[in-house]
């Protein structure tokens, strides 16, 4: 008797979609009457705004670093840049002694090396935190001074964008780790262990920043006793680990949740501890598929700090105020805001686009 | 005199709040036994395992494993998951692994073993179940019945002496039970003791010593396969014998 084998159809490729730029436009802006006028309306509003904001930013503007009054006697009314000239130093180091800002300059550059060390995930290693101690102590050492021929600086000159970056980024390093341990804490078979982690996350979330940091500044030192001395940015820094640990900590708290339970049970199994099973199965897990909105705290964060202000810490955002406060050069408040706009978009912008790159680069391996 | 068994459950008794899972488990495993357990869902046979190894806590009754008593000791516990391997129905292996890494994660960090002799031994388990060449994948990109034969694989690099099933097949095609089934047909040639939640009675008739069927919590009949099959005691075994079999 004959055997029928099947024969299966060869492959054949997906046909073409309607390519170049015209057809694109054909399909997505211009495919009803509708929505072609809507295109219409659209791209000349954008097009306008987009001139106008070109022409006052760039075309129009005073480059040069002139005199305030050539500003204001431009003709085009343009921006004027020559109050970034003139006051930049103090834009980006606030009250830190004139002659001494290459410190904080170069402090701020052993930051930023820091943390773009860290990006690469070949570097997620034990060392990797002796790598920070070394960073934020040589940090320190900058900026305080008081060695080697360098003038000691106080904490309370420190300002500008130095100030915000090493309260952002040891608010990162630290809230981080504590954060981890209240969701485990929160999700804990002990009670009092719950209650504790529970209370400390309600308690901290349900109250602003700034009246957290009004408390670390001035409520504080009322309960230590007399003499003893807390310094002013340390309990900023404090009251900013605090909060963000606690936002944190419920993000954590999420990604741990979604965890399916037979990874727990596999785990325990294989014969793994509470901990090794937390640190090489769960964590790994759970963090990663809560980077977005990881990312999303450490920004918020990020640009929380400007709060410091109102305890009189010079962060980047009083150091513009500062400098806006010149009376020659009030009218140009606008481009110092733009100046640091830009400034806290490009760290922003960075995060962002880094976790992006963090959890295509996590995702590839492991396709459930 | 003979050995004394390797698994005993004196008097069990388990409940999910007011729900009575387990009832009077009495139940002796000998070293080498392969032992099948089926009955309808429901009726505590998944539980029963899983409290060999402590997934799951009993509430009265006695439970050793190759002398030690399970109790909340928390060294006890992790010292009978280091002899019992378990393999669950939904695999459960660590999708941010490799399969190799799946399978290392547990001599690294609970035998402690160098990293290379783990590799050794976690290659020569892939060979066993014949899948060498997927070590580099992620559990992902295995199919099923691959991705089953590496969780039986991680279970067997712990070296373990008893291996727990709990319904290994009753989430694959069918094109990959037979894969699956292969790999425990060979396991219990070699000697090792199992015990195994499944409703594949093809496998229970050709590798089981004893066959237990369990309904509403309790053990209602355990006897030879060839018996079981062939004289069922019980009216109740009799239902679920032609209920299965006859489709």
């Amino acid at each position: 008797m004959p055997v029928d084998f099947h024969v299966p159809l060869p492959d054949r490729t997906a046909p073409l979609a309607a390519g170049g730029i015209l057809g694109w436009m054909r399909v997505n802006l211009f495919n009803s009457p509708l929505n072609s006028l809507l295109s219409v309306v659209l791209l000349y509003v954008i097009g306008w705004a987009g001139w106008r904001i070109a022409d006052w930013a760039i075309f129009s503007a005073v480059w040069a670093h002139v005199a305030p009054e050539v500003c204001k006697e431009n003709p085009d009314q343009g921006a004027c840049w020559a109050f970034i000239a003139e006051k930049y130093r103090l834009i980006l180091f606030g009250r830190y002694p004139f002659d001494e800002q290459w410190r904080p300059l170069l402090a701020m550059f052993v930051l930023i090396a820091a943390i773009a060390f860290s990006c690469d995930r070949r570097f997620w290693r034990a060392w990797l935190g002796a790598v920070w101690l070394g960073a934020l102590g040589l940090f320190g050492f900058l900026m305080w001074g008081g060695v080697l021929g360098m003038s000691f600086v106080e904490t309370n000159l420190w300002g500008g964008l130095p100030l915000t970056l090493i309260l952002s980024v040891v608010g990162i390093v630290v809230a981080f780790p504590f954060s981890i341990l209240l969701a485990l804490g929160r999700r804990s078979h002990m009670p009092a262990m719950r209650a504790v982690c529970v209370t400390y996350i309600e308690l901290i979330r349900g109250v602003p920043l700034i009246s957290l940091l009004f408390m670390a500044s001035f409520m504080l030192p009322l309960f230590l006793p007399t003499g003893m001395k807390f310094n002013a940015l340390l309990r900023a820094q404090v009251a900013i680990v605090m909060f963000t640990a606690a936002y944190l900590a419920e993000v954590i708290r999420g990604g741990l949740q979604s965890i399916p339970k037979g990874q727990y049970e596999a785990a325990s199994a294989i014969g793994l501890g509470y901990w090794q099973s937390m640190r090489k199965i769960v964590l790994p897990q759970a963090i990663r598929a809560v980077i977005p909105p990881i990312v999303n705290t450490f920004i918020g964060m990020f640009k929380d700090t400007s709060l410091v202000a109102i305890v009189s810490l010079t962060d980047l955002l009083l150091a513009t105020r500062q400098a806006i406060a010149d009376p020659n050069w009030r009218a140009f408040f606008v481009e110092g805001y733009i100046f640091i706009a830009l400034i806290y978009f490009v760290f922003c912008f960075f995060m962002s686009r880094y976790s992006q790159h963090l959890e295509i680069q996590l995702r590839s391996g492991s396709r459930r | 005199m003979a050995e004394p068994p390797i698994i005993q459950l004196a008097a069990v008794n388990k409940w999910y709040g007011q729900f009575h899972v387990l009832k009077d488990i009495d139940l002796e495993v000998a070293k080498g036994e392969r032992i099948v357990i089926c009955g309808p869902s429901g009726s505590g046979k998944s539980t029963l395992i899983r409290c060999i190894n402590r997934l799951e806590e009993h509430q009265q009754g006695k439970i050793v494993v190759d002398g030690i008593e399970l109790t909340n000791d928390v060294k006890q516990i992790e010292a009978i998951r280091r002899e019992v391997g378990m393999v669950f129905q939904s695999f459960n292996l660590f999708p941010h692994l490799t399969v190799l890494e799946n399978l290392t994660l547990a001599p690294i960090w609970v035998k402690k073993l160098p990293k290379q002799e783990a590799e050794e031994l976690a290659m020569a388990y892939l060979n066993r179940v014949q899948i060498p060449e997927q070590a580099a994948k992620y559990p992902g990109q295995l199919s099923g019945g691959q991705q089953q034969r590496v969780a039986i694989a991680r279970a067997l690099c712990m070296n373990p002496k008893i291996m727990l099933f709990d319904e290994p097949t009753s989430a694959l095609d069918p094109e990959m039970i037979k894969e699956v089934l292969d790999v425990m047909v060979e396991l219990a040639g070699s000697g090792m003791t199992m015990l195994c939640v499944t409703h594949e009675m093809g496998f229970a008739r050709t590798v089981a010593n004893q066959v237990i069927f369990m309904d509403k919590g309790e053990i209602v009949e355990r006897s030879p396969p060839e018996e079981f099959f062939s004289r069922p005691k019980s009216e109740r075994t009799k239902l679920f014998l032609s209920q299965i079999l006859h489709h």
